[in-house]
């Protein structure tokens, strides 16, 4: 483990940038789909194509890559976005997103885009395939991690929490879930619908190692991915606490934004406010 | 026409799970991406051998059968072949929304083994008794459903969802019952069989069920000269449809015979296909819209109409209809 140099700080920045004008410009363009979620875990995507994960846009399916899973599967635009970045298909096909034919669905589907890993939107069964995938690899003394990027309300699902029991039990390090732990869902706040707190007791209860950062601190991020790899004999959760819709100033903080794109007026306010991230640093 | 075991000799009895037990760890010594995942039903669901045989392919998983699905699911895209087992109430009954979504939707290469289906599950009641799973799992894209007959086709059945590629469903039962193939017999999936042939009534049944069909055609022909057809409907998805269609052009009537709703299950399979290319009269052998109980299995089957006294009427009510 070891500090970010300030290159790499810089293009992981400029990369959570790029993916949050990105996803603005695409859910505008698609006129629906969720944009608190996509926005505030642009950090983390950037972290993940550009940093953390072993892959290789050109050989998506290369066998001994790490997989990323996506189980909260309405945030895909921000994945989109981070993919496209990374070279797995062209920027433009963005443009497609939600639309009859493209291969960027709704919500994330394998058969369309296999580099997704999974088919996802149905809430909590994201964990539960990244626990078979991880366990498949144990079986195989593969040394290739899986990380699952859930959100806070799916963690009201039972199913999640069966295989929360069950990466516990198998020890199952090579696992880190990644909690985007905005405190919304659609229909209000997350303690106020079904409170979760105390999280952080809860999976450490399920004997699992629990690191709980900001989520959109890129120096954070990296870091955190560090301890969990050097964790043996235990999952590891990052509780990854975000703002909504982080990077535009009348999205962030605002539940009524986790379902509902942009206007065509408010996209530009938006990368307005985007295009000027990079000179106030 | 395929050849069977002689019915007038007192049948072998054995349980359909038995069949999927030995299949399961067969099918694990040719292949060795094959893995078992057990929700705390082991010996129940016959994985007992499994778990001897090959400890390291098993994976306990406790009291969650949607975990079951969607961790298998997981298994499958890394490249293991999983079978997975519980009562079929259970998976699939309980894990609809990962088998649709995690095997289907997303092509996962996992085999659902469901036991303890139908009223002959017995003592244990309605909250048991899977009658709606049949239905369920046909209604799925991708996914394959195979109901066998007995202990030794249910052998060969597990071992022909283990070579074929995607996510598949195969069902079974608890109790004792008769077999009625041979080990000779050819196993296709999407191949139905006819083990009798008679031109009056094309009977078509799938399951253990398949005995009382071929009993009722056996009385019926020796004390009423009615003389049917009996086709062993295996495996409703991807259904025979040429078979089912030459047994209505043949017979001219149909009557389907299934441990199931009557409503969504193979009979109404069978009834899409006729209905599209040869309709004809049909009368449906199953469970007629409501809940088991608790009762010996043999009893079930006759309360709920679908022991051989029923199979012979039905026939006889679809008779006078085709006249």
């Amino acid at each position: 483990m070891g500090s970010l140099s300030s290159e790499r700080m810089s293009l992981l920045q400029e990369k959570a940038t790029a993916i949050r004008r990105d996803i603005i410009e695409m859910l505008a363009q698609a006129k629906s789909g969720h944009t608190a979620g996509s926005l505030d875990m642009a950090d983390v995507f950037a972290v993940m194509y550009f940093h953390v994960l072993r892959h290789d846009p050109a050989n998506p399916l290369w066998e001994d890559r790490d997989r990323l899973i996506l189980s909260a599967g309405h945030i895909c635009p921000v994945r989109y976005a981070a993919m496209a970045e990374a070279g797995y298909f062209p920027r433009a096909e963005l443009a497609t997103l939600r639309a009859l034919g493209s291969r960027l669905q709704g919500h994330p589907e394998r058969k369309y885009l296999p580099a997704l890993e999974t088919t996802s939107g149905p809430l909590g069964g994201g964990l539960a395939q990244g626990a078979g995938m991880a366990y498949a690899a144990k079986m195989d003394a593969k040394s290739w991690r899986v990380y699952i990027v859930t959100s806070d309300g799916e963690h009201q699902a039972g199913l999640h929490w069966e295989a929360v029991l069950f990466a516990g039990k198998n020890k199952l390090d090579n696992v880190v879930c990644i909690v985007d732990r905005n405190f919304i869902q659609i229909d209000g706040s997350t303690e106020q619908v079904m409170p979760l707190e105390p999280l952080r007791d809860k999976y450490e209860a399920f004997n699992w190692n629990v690191l709980e950062i900001d989520g959109n601190d890129i120096a954070a991020l990296c870091d955190a991915a560090d301890r969990a790899r050097s964790t043996a004999g235990k999952p590891t959760v990052i509780i990854a606490r975000t703002v909504p819709g982080k990077g535009v100033s009348f999205i962030e903080g605002d539940f009524r934004w986790h379902g509902k794109p942009p206007t065509k007026e408010e996209a530009e306010l938006a990368l307005r406010e985007l295009s000027t991230v990079g000179e106030a640093r | 026409m395929q050849t069977m075991r002689d019915l007038q000799q007192t049948p072998q009895m054995r349980p359909t799970r038995d069949g999927f037990g030995e299949g399961l760890v067969e099918a694990a010594r040719r292949d060795p991406a094959v893995v078992a995942v057990c929700a705390d039903l082991v010996e129940s669901t016959r994985m007992q051998a499994m778990h001897d045989t090959f400890p390291e392919r098993f994976i306990e998983i406790g009291v969650s059968e949607q975990l079951l699905v969607a961790m298998s699911a997981g298994l499958a895209m890394a490249g293991k072949i999983p079978f997975i087992a519980s009562y079929a109430m259970f998976c699939p009954g309980r894990a609809w929304e990962q088998v649709r979504t995690n095997l289907c939707l997303n092509e996962a290469n996992v085999k659902i083994a469901g036991a303890h289906a139908g009223v002959s599950v017995g003592p244990d009641g309605a909250t048991h008794q899977a009658v709606e799973d049949i239905a369920i799992m046909r209604v799925i894209p991708h996914m394959t459903v195979v109901v066998p007959c007995d202990a030794v086709q249910t052998k060969k059945a597990t071992l022909a969802v283990a070579e074929r590629f995607g996510p598949a469903y195969v069902r079974f039962g608890r109790e004792k019952s008769p077999v009625v193939t041979t080990e000779e017999m050819p196993f296709e999936i999407g191949k139905a069989q006819r083990l009798r042939e008679g031109g009056d009534v094309a009977i078509v049944a799938c399951g253990i069920l398949l005995y009382n069909a071929l009993r009722a055609a056996e009385e019926l022909a020796r004390d009423e000269s009615i003389e049917c057809s009996v086709i062993n409907n295996h495996t409703i998805k991807p259904i025979d449809e040429a078979a089912l269609v030459d047994a209505a052009q043949r017979c001219g009537a149909v009557v389907t015979v299934e441990e199931h709703q009557v409503h969504g299950g193979m009979g109404s399979a069978v009834a899409e296909v006729l209905a599209l290319r040869h309709p004809v009269p049909m009368e449906f052998v199953g469970v007629q819209d409501r809940f088991g109980q608790s009762g010996k299995p043999e009893e079930l089957i006759e309360l709920y109409g679908m022991g051989v006294e029923s199979i012979k009427e039905s026939v006889r009510r679809v008779l006078a209809r085709k006249r």
